[in-house]
C-alpha cells in the first residue's frame, strides 16, 4: 500500500465526503428496514391504551380481537356530530397546527390549560349487539411538569366511567405518575360524571373517598404527594365532559338512542 | 492474554468512567430511577463505545488529524442513531421513557474520550475491547444506582415488589426523595468514596492544601493596649 500524506487536502477531501456517505447509506438502509416494525408498534401502543382505557382487551382476549369491534370516528366537538373525515389520516398534533382546525382558549374556558382546542375529534366507539357499549373519549389537560394525555372511557348510559388511561405524561415517578398505578385506575370504574342537574361532579379528591360521603360515586382518592396531577385530572373531566368538550356529542348521541 | 483481560477490566473498578474519570455522569443522573431502562441505556451505551471505538481505531491511519475529531462524531452519532432506530422497533415501552437519553449518548464524554485517549492510537481488536471494558464499568455504577433508587423509591426492582407498599396495603413508604436526580449525585459520591477508601491509588493529591494552624499562636492571648487602638 502506497504512503499516504494522511493530512493532505485530498486526503481530508475524500476522508470526509467518503465517510459521510457511507454512514448516511448506512443509517438510511437500516432506518427504511425498520420503518414498518416502528410504526407498528406506534399504532398498537395506541390501540392498547385506547383498549385498556375501557379495560376491553380481558373481555375480547386481545387488543386486536377488540379493535376489530370498535368503530372509529371523527366528530365536530362544537355541533357534536359525526363527520365524514377519514380517521386514519387525523392526527392531534397536525390539528393543532393548522390555522382554522383549532380555536384559543380564554382564561375562563380553559379549565384543563390546553391553551388550544381542536374542532374535530377522534372518538372510539365499542359496539355490542348493534348498541354503544362503551365510548372512548380522548382527553388531555395540564398536571404538574406538562399535559397529560389519555382515555376516558364511558359505559353505554354515558354517565358511567368504564376507566381512565394515560398515554402520555410528564409527571414525577412514584408522586404523580402513580396516576399509571393500575390499583389506582381500578377507583374510576363505575363512578359517575354527570349529577342529576347534568353538572358535572367527578373529581379527585384530597385523601381518600370515604364510603357514607354523598358524594361516594362521585369522588376518587387523591394519590398523596399529587395534589397538582390530581387537580389536572379533575380540571381535565371538568373540561372535557363539558359544554366545550363532548357534551354536545354525548346529548346527540343519547337523543338517537331515545 | 492477561493483557487483553487487564485492558478488559481495569475500567470496571480501577479507571472506572464515572468514579474515577467522572465522565458520563450526566446520563447517570437522567435515567436511573427505574432499573428496567437503566439496563437498557447500559446495554445502548457499551454497544455505542464498543463498536465507535472499533470503527475509529479501523481507520486512525487515515483519519487526517485535523478533522478527527468531526470524523469520530460522525461515526458516534450514527452509531447512536442505529441503536436509536433498533430501540424503536424492538423495545418501544423503554425507547419512550429513555426518550431524548439514547440520543444523548453522542454527547456522553465517555464515548469521545475512549475514541481520542485509546482508539486513535491502538489497534482495532484492542480498542474494542477498551471500549466494551469501559462500557461495563459504566454499567456497574449505573445499576447500583437503579437498584438503590428503585428499591428505595418505589419498594421495587424491576418492577417486582420487594418492600410491600403502603398504598398496597404493605408497610413501606416509598421515600419520593430517591426518584429525584439529585440522589444519585450522593450515591456516586458515596460509591467514589468506597472506591477510593478500597483503591487507595484512586485518591487525588489535593490542589491546595490547607495552611496548618501555626503552633506560635498562644490560645487567647493577653489583650495589649497596641492591639485595641489597631481594632
Amino acid at each position: 500500500m502506497p504512503k499516504i500524506n494522511k493530512d493532505s487536502t485530498l486526503n481530508i477531501t475524500f476522508v470526509g465526503i467518503g465517510l459521510c456517505l457511507l454512514c448516511s447509506a448506512i443509517i438510511s438502509f437500516i432506518a427504511i428496514q425498520l420503518r414498518s416494525v416502528q410504526e407498528n408498534n406506534v399504532v398498537l401502543d395506541m390501540q392498547k391504551k385506547i383498549v385498556s382505557s375501557a379495560g376491553l382487551d380481558e373481555v375480547y382476549g386481545s387488543v386486536e380481537n377488540a379493535m376489530s369491534n370498535i368503530k372509529t370516528l371523527i366528530i365536530d366537538l362544537d355541533r357534536g356530530e359525526i363527520v365524514d373525515i377519514n380517521p386514519d389520516t387525523y392526527e392531534l398534533s397536525k390539528e393543532l397546527r393548522e390555522d382554522g382546525k383549532y380555536k384559543f382558549l380564554s382564561a375562563e374556558e380553559d379549565v384543563a390549560s390546553i391553551k388550544k382546542r381542536e374542532k374535530y375529534s377522534k372518538v372510539y366507539i365499542e359496539y355490542k349487539d348493534n348498541e354503544i357499549n362503551t365510548l372512548i373519549l380522548p382527553v388531555r389537560g395540564y398536571g404538574l411538569w406538562g399535559i397529560l394525555y389519555g382515555y376516558l372511557a364511558i359505559e353505554g348510559d354515558f354517565n358511567t366511567v368504564a376507566g381512565l388511561e394515560f398515554y402520555e405524561h410528564k409527571e414525577t415517578p412514584g408522586l404523580g405518575a402513580e396516576i399509571d398505578n393500575p390499583k389506582w385506575k381500578a377507583l374510576w370504574k363505575g363512578k359517575k360524571i354527570y349529577q342529576e342537574n347534568g353538572e358535572v361532579s367527578l373529581k379527585v379528591i384530597k385523601g381518600s373517598v370515604m364510603k357514607t360521603s354523598d358524594n361516594f360515586s362521585y369522588e376518587i382518592d387523591g394519590l398523596s404527594g399529587a395534589t397538582l396531577t390530581c387537580n389536572g385530572v379533575s380540571n381535565l373531566i371538568a373540561y372535557w365532559m363539558g359544554n366545550d368538550g363532548f357534551l354536545n356529542f354525548i346529548n346527540n348521541l343519547q337523543k338517537v338512542d331515545v | 492474554m492477561s493483557n487483553y483481560s487487564e485492558i478488559l477490566f481495569r475500567p470496571v473498578f480501577k479507571e472506572n468512567p464515572i468514579a474515577l474519570q467522572m465522565l458520563g455522569i450526566c446520563s447517570a443522573l437522567a435515567v436511573t430511577s427505574k432499573l428496567y431502562p437503566t439496563l437498557i441505556m447500559c446495554v445502548a451505551l457499551t454497544v455505542t463505545v464498543s463498536l465507535s471505538n472499533f470503527f475509529i481505531s479501523m481507520i486512525r491511519n487515515i483519519t487526517p488529524s485535523n478533522i478527527r475529531i468531526i470524523v469520530q462524531m460522525t461515526i458516534i452519532s450514527s452509531l447512536v442513531i442505529l441503536v436509536d432506530q433498533a430501540l424503536k422497533a424492538y423495545d418501544y415501552e423503554t425507547s419512550k421513557t429513555l426518550s431524548v437519553f439514547v440520543g444523548l449518548i453522542i454527547t456522553n464524554c465517555i464515548v469521545m474520550g475512549r475514541a481520542e485517549a485509546f482508539a486513535m492510537q491502538n489497534p482495532p481488536g484492542v480498542s474494542f475491547l477498551d471500549g466494551f471494558g469501559n462500557g461495563l464499568g459504566y454499567s456497574v455504577i449505573l445499576i447500583i444506582l437503579g437498584t438503590i433508587r428503585e428499591l428505595f423509591g418505589t419498594g421495587t426492582i424491576l418492577e417486582y415488589e420487594i418492600f410491600p407498599l403502603v398504598q398496597n396495603g404493605g408497610w413501606y413508604v416509598p421515600n419520593n426523595f430517591f426518584l429525584l436526580p439529585p440522589v444519585s449525585f450522593i450515591l456516586i459520591g458515596l460509591i467514589i468514596w468506597a472506591l477510593r477508601a478500597w483503591q487507595k491509588d484512586q485518591v487525588e493529591e489535593p490542589e491546595f492544601r490547607m495552611s496548618q494552624n501555626s503552633p506560635e499562636i498562644v490560645p487567647n492571648p493577653p489583650p495589649t493596649p497596641s492591639s485595641k487602638t489597631a481594632s
